[in-house]
Formats: structure tokens, C-alpha cells, sequence
């Protein structure tokens, strides 16, 4: 049987516990791949085009700017980072959506991947 | 359509500017967004490389009905072995860069990896020039 997984981002949100830090307006928006770095470099490398959700400790200018050339729509930051207002900005302008939880990388990637979101590789 | 965008040595705050407004002039030249991604990640590769190693410089871009040609310019060190540094894994970046998220030797031949053509001009103590092109 083929069938597709995706979560709403909305779900993702709920499931983690997580904070909208901007693009709340998209969370009925669709997500069918994962991706878990906090090496940019190795994001920079994903070949899908859409659809993806970046979890990442990096909080910094360089983690927005990537997720914008690898047009990665939802980045989760884990462990609280603190975001700047400087990243809310272009996160904002390109519409992106920036998500807050409290639990670590490990844990946050594991609830994701039992709930069936595709790895990149 | 010709565009040249200057590149200030250490300022990391600015990477990505470049390669941001390029993304969106071909977002309205309705490129196929996988094309774009593969021009911009190696735009970008470039850009914070040029603002890591070397001492700043000017990306000239000129697109075409067929293709986009980049070209990174710099005043920096050179690469003393352009075949050591195209590489994975081979790096010789600060910790700064590190913390950035970068600096892993992946850059140069993630760049290879996106474009159609990649050609690299060294010179120690000169400068490093890269041209790439990707065709739509």
C-alpha cells in the first residue's frame, strides 16, 4: 500500500509543545520531510525542494539565511534558543515559519520521526 | 540583467544578502524553483566563504535567456591547493565560522555539486575568482 505521510505544522506545534515565533498564519500548512543538523553545511546539501522542516540548536542569523536557500519553510528551534529580532525580520519577509520547544534535539526528532515524517536521508 | 554586489571581510551578519536578492530576481523571472535552490545554496556557499577566508570582494552576476553566471571576486589569500580544499571534509576555517555553522569542508565541493559549470582562479597572496553557471 502507498500512501503519504504529512503533518500539518499546527500538529507538529501541538505534539512538541511548541511556540509560534512567527508564521502562524501558516500552520495549516504541510510538512513531509525532516531534517536534524546543526551543521548549515549539511543543510545546504538537501536536494528536496519543499515541504521541509529544519530542527536545529544553531539560533543564529546563518540558520535563517540557510533554511532560506534551502527552502526550508519551518525551522524548530530546540531547547528554547533565544531568537533575535534581526532573524524574526527575514524569517518574516520570507515567510517562515520559526517554532520554539523546550525539549531537546534528540527528543523532539524522535516524537517526529514515530509520528511517520520522512527523513531527508 | 547584470547585478554586482559588494562582500565585506567578517561581516557574517550580511551573509546571505547577495545571494537572498538573487533568489528573488529569479523567483520573478519564474525560474523553476529547483533550479533557484541550486543557485542559491552555491551562491551562498561562495559568499560566506569569500567573507570567512578571504578579505571581502564583489559577486557580478549576469542572467540571460539560457543561464546565470556568478562571479565571486576576491582580494584574499588564495587557496594554496585548490584540489586539497575541493575536497570533503578539507578545512582550514576559524572557529568563528564554526560557530556559525559552517567550516566543515563541505562548501567548495557543495558548490560543485549544484552548478554546471565551475571554474576556480587562484593565486596565492592575489585573490581567488570563482565563475559558475547554471542553465535553465
Amino acid at each position: 500500500m502507498i500512501y503519504k505521510i504529512y503533518m500539518k505544522i499546527k500538529e507538529i506545534a501541538k505534539l512538541l509543545d511548541a511556540t509560534f515565533i512567527t508564521g502562524e498564519q501558516l500552520a495549516e500548512s504541510e510538512i513531509d520531510f525532516a531534517f536534524a543538523s546543526d551543521l548549515m553545511s549539511d543543510v545546504l546539501t538537501l536536494k528536496q525542494a519543499d515541504r521541509i522542516l529544519l530542527i536545529t540548536g544553531l539560533c543564529n542569523i546563518q540558520t535563517i539565511r540557510t533554511a532560506e536557500m534551502a527552502n526550508v519553510e519551518v525551522v524548530l528551534f530546540v531547547r528554547n534558543k533565544n531568537v533575535t529580532n534581526e532573524m524574526i525580520e527575514i524569517a518574516e519577509e520570507e515567510n517562515m515559519v520559526l517554532l520554539q520547544c523546550k525539549y531537546s534535539m534528540f527528543r523532539a526528532v524522535g516524537m517526529l520521526y514515530v509520528q511517520g515524517l520522512q527523513p531527508v536521508y | 540583467m547584470h547585478f554586482e554586489y559588494t562582500i565585506i571581510e567578517n561581516d557574517f551578519a550580511n551573509a546571505g544578502t547577495a545571494s537572498s536578492a538573487i533568489k528573488k530576481t529569479l523567483k520573478q523571472l519564474n525560474i523553476d524553483s529547483a533550479k533557484i535552490k541550486r543557485v542559491v545554496v552555491a551562491v551562498y556557499e561562495a559568499e560566506v566563504n569569500a567573507i570567512a577566508h578571504a578579505y571581502g570582494g564583489t559577486i557580478y552576476v549576469d542572467i540571460d535567456g539560457e543561464q546565470i553566471v556568478v562571479r565571486i571576486a576576491d582580494k584574499g589569500p588564495g587557496i594554496p591547493d585548490v584540489a586539497l580544499a575541493m575536497q570533503e571534509g578539507y578545512s582550514t576555517a576559524s572557529p568563528k565560522v564554526r560557530e556559525m555553522g559552517f567550516g566543515a569542508g563541505m562548501g567548495l565541493p557543495n558548490i560543485k555539486n549544484n552548478v554546471d559549470k565551475l571554474d576556480i582562479k587562484t593565486e596565492i597572496n592575489v585573490g581567488t575568482e570563482i565563475t559558475m553557471a547554471v542553465k535553465f
